[in-house]
């Protein structure tokens, strides 16, 4: 497993750091007062982050070299970044949750609901045209924020714990939805709506450019921002971020509507790619985005994780998916291989984090 | 003593029927090591949460540099340049040194990326890195998490973070407890910087032999009450155990 000596490379980084400047030698803590800091090189490549960017990597090399004219095709990266645009854009909103020691379940189903919203407002409105289309798709953003809001609300106002929370809203959003369509999906969309599915500036969807915008500017905000840095706080010791002044609560609901708004532009997305409300086609969504997310290094347990990571998870799963059809192997082991992944991820951050914590 | 820069007179506190704190008079001053002792249950740490703004007390009075003060908040306590390093140090594990020292109190970029919220890491990674060898703490690796420090070099950050922001008083709640005998050493040295910078240092310790090391002066409490104050140099453990247990009636220094 490539994995295993790359995670490694932490604790050696830290060694050569302090054995360089050491003069007597020993590269232990006892020696002469220095305050090193390991260059964001080293540091970014022995970040889990970077043991998945290799992994992508070599997984494209290999299914490009087995189908060489079939894999490295403008229509594999065409379908692979449509797949994955919908699922980019709830992930970006998850990392913030998890990061922050949080989970949502309820991303899927919050879709769904935003996408019936959205479909019943704009036939609501009636008739045609962008005025249509952009109310719909500001409901679809509202309707999710709601839920997200709701979520934080109930996490850590009423404390309820994330998982019971978000299994509860998950099943509530997806039966208001059934209640709206009684059970039926909508498939009537106004055609300005048709026209931008069909439209592909520089031969990529506008459904990808969306989901580029999402991970671009929510990457940078968790990177670099006090906002992002909060989130960190948040997720690695919410008693810290307390005695420090932050306002934890107001945080974490933010978080949580932010991840419930992120699951309504998802809505929005879906509406506009299928031209119907899919209100059966989501049910794996939350698992799908949480697996993209761990696999790219966030922790479970909260204060680390990036959405660059998040991103490469999202592909992974998504590229060996299109690898497979493209090699006649069955797709079916796709979730086989990803499912023994995701657990094999877990345990080498969970070895990381022991060695860590040992010293 | 010298005119103390933090003094409570006569506070009280109950929970319920509960007297905790039956008027308690305690005092620092500037560049002092103040040791608080006491049995378990003799109110220490419910005076040091009043004294550092986590709880009200609901008699008496505190004199901050003369003045009479009210705290509402620990907020509002660190305004005022009183600091507390708890006994758990309320560390965030997963982030580095310099970004625990500067949690909630992120510095920005100048200009218009400030105002987007976009933080000055340099800035703060060197204001940090100065406070470290300033205060001769060995934290090599200022952007490795801190779960990866050893113990010692943890409760130095916690310190550090504590110096950067208090410029009167610092309350220390056991900060060696979980220490080896060298890091404790350390942790002790480094105490000592701390007041010799001119802050007024409260040290809570069950360890006799460390509190004579270190401190100037020593006030035992017993039941909610200051029972004795010592000059350290002046006193033994057996005194301290003594007037700790109410065996021995201490006179103040």
């Amino acid at each position: 497993m490539t994995e295993i000596p790359a995670s490694a490379a932490p604790a050696k980084a830290a060694d050569e750091t302090s054995g360089a400047g050491d003069t007597s030698g020993t590269g232990s803590a006892h020696g002469a007062l220095k305050i090193a800091h390991r260059s964001p090189l080293r540091k970014f490549l022995s970040s889990s982050p970077a043991y998945m960017g290799l992994v992508l990597i070599v997984l494209v090399l290999l299914f490009s070299v087995l189908r060489p004219e079939a894999f490295p095709t403008t229509a594999t990266g065409r379908n692979i970044s449509l797949d994955i645009s919908v699922l980019l854009v709830m992930a970006v909103g998850m990392t913030y949750v998890m990061v922050a020691g949080g989970f949502d379940l309820s991303i899927g189903s919050v879709l769904v609901f935003s996408g019936v919203v959205m479909a019943k407002t704009m036939s609501a409105i009636g008739g045609d045209g962008t005025f249509v289309v952009v109310a719909g798709m500001v409901a679809a953003v509202i309707a999710g924020t709601a839920w997200g809001v709701l979520n934080g609300v109930c996490i850590t106002l009423l404390k309820v714990p994330a998982l019971i929370t978000t299994l509860g809203t998950m099943g509530a959003a997806l039966g208001a939805s059934q209640i709206m369509t009684k059970g039926t999906d909508v498939t009537t969309v106004p055609n300005t709506l048709l026209k931008i599915t069909t439209s592909r500036p520089l031969g990529f969807s506008w459904l990808v450019y969306v989901a580029v915008v999402v991970a671009l500017v929510g990457g940078l905000i968790l990177a670099f921002t006090r906002f992002g840095r909060h989130t960190y706080l948040v997720g690695s010791n919410d008693e810290s971020a307390r005695r420090a002044g932050i306002n934890v609560n107001r945080h974490l609901i933010k978080l949580y509507a932010i991840s419930g708004a992120l699951a309504g532009v998802a809505g929005a997305m879906s509406l506009t790619r299928f031209a119907t409300t899919t209100i059966s086609g989501h049910a794996t969504d939350s698992l799908q985005v949480i697996t993209g997310v761990v696999l790219g290094g966030t922790s479970l347990y909260g204060g680390i994780g990036s959405v660059l990571g998040t991103v490469v998870g999202i592909f992974i799963p998504a590229v060996l998916q299109n690898g497979f059809v493209v090699t006649h192997v069955q797709p079916y082991w796709q979730q086989v291989v990803i499912g023994f992944v995701l657990i094999t991820a877990v345990y080498v951050d969970h070895l990381k984090r022991a060695r860590r914590d040992r010293s | 003593m010298a005119d103390p820069l933090l003094q409570a007179r006569g506070i009280g506190k109950s929970y319920g029927h509960v007297e905790v704190l039956r008027g308690v008079d305690f005092s620092v001053a500037r560049g002092e090591v103040t040791a608080l002792i006491g049995d378990n249950g003799a109110g220490k740490s419910t005076l040091v949460k009043i004294l550092s703004g986590a709880l009200s007390p609901d008699s008496g009075e505190i004199l901050l540099d003369g003045e009479r003060v009210t705290f509402s908040s620990p907020e509002s306590a660190h305004d005022m340049g009183i600091e507390t390093v708890y006994q758990d140090l309320a560390l965030a594990p997963e982030l580095g040194s310099a970004e625990n020292v500067f949690a909630g109190r992120e510095l920005l970029k100048p200009g218009l990326l400030g105002r987007l919220g976009v933080l000055d890491r340099r800035t703060m990674r060197d204001r940090a890195r100065e406070a470290f060898v300033d205060m001769g703490t060995d934290v090599k690796d200022i952007e490795a998490p801190v779960a990866a420090l050893s113990g010692g070099q943890r409760q130095s950050v916690a310190i550090c973070r504590s110096v950067m922001w208090a410029d009167k008083v610092i309350f220390m709640d056991e900060p060696t407890a979980a220490l080896g005998v060298r890091q404790t050493g350390k942790v002790l040295q480094l105490i000592r910087r701390v007041a010799d910078k001119g802050i007024a240092v409260v040290l809570i310790s069950h360890n006799m032999p460390e509190v004579l090391e270190v401190a100037d002066r020593v006030q035992v409490l017993r039941l909610g009450r200051r029972v004795a104050e010592y000059r350290a140099a002046e006193t033994t453990v057996e005194q301290l155990v003594g007037a700790m247990t109410g065996a021995l009636e201490g006179k103040a220094a």
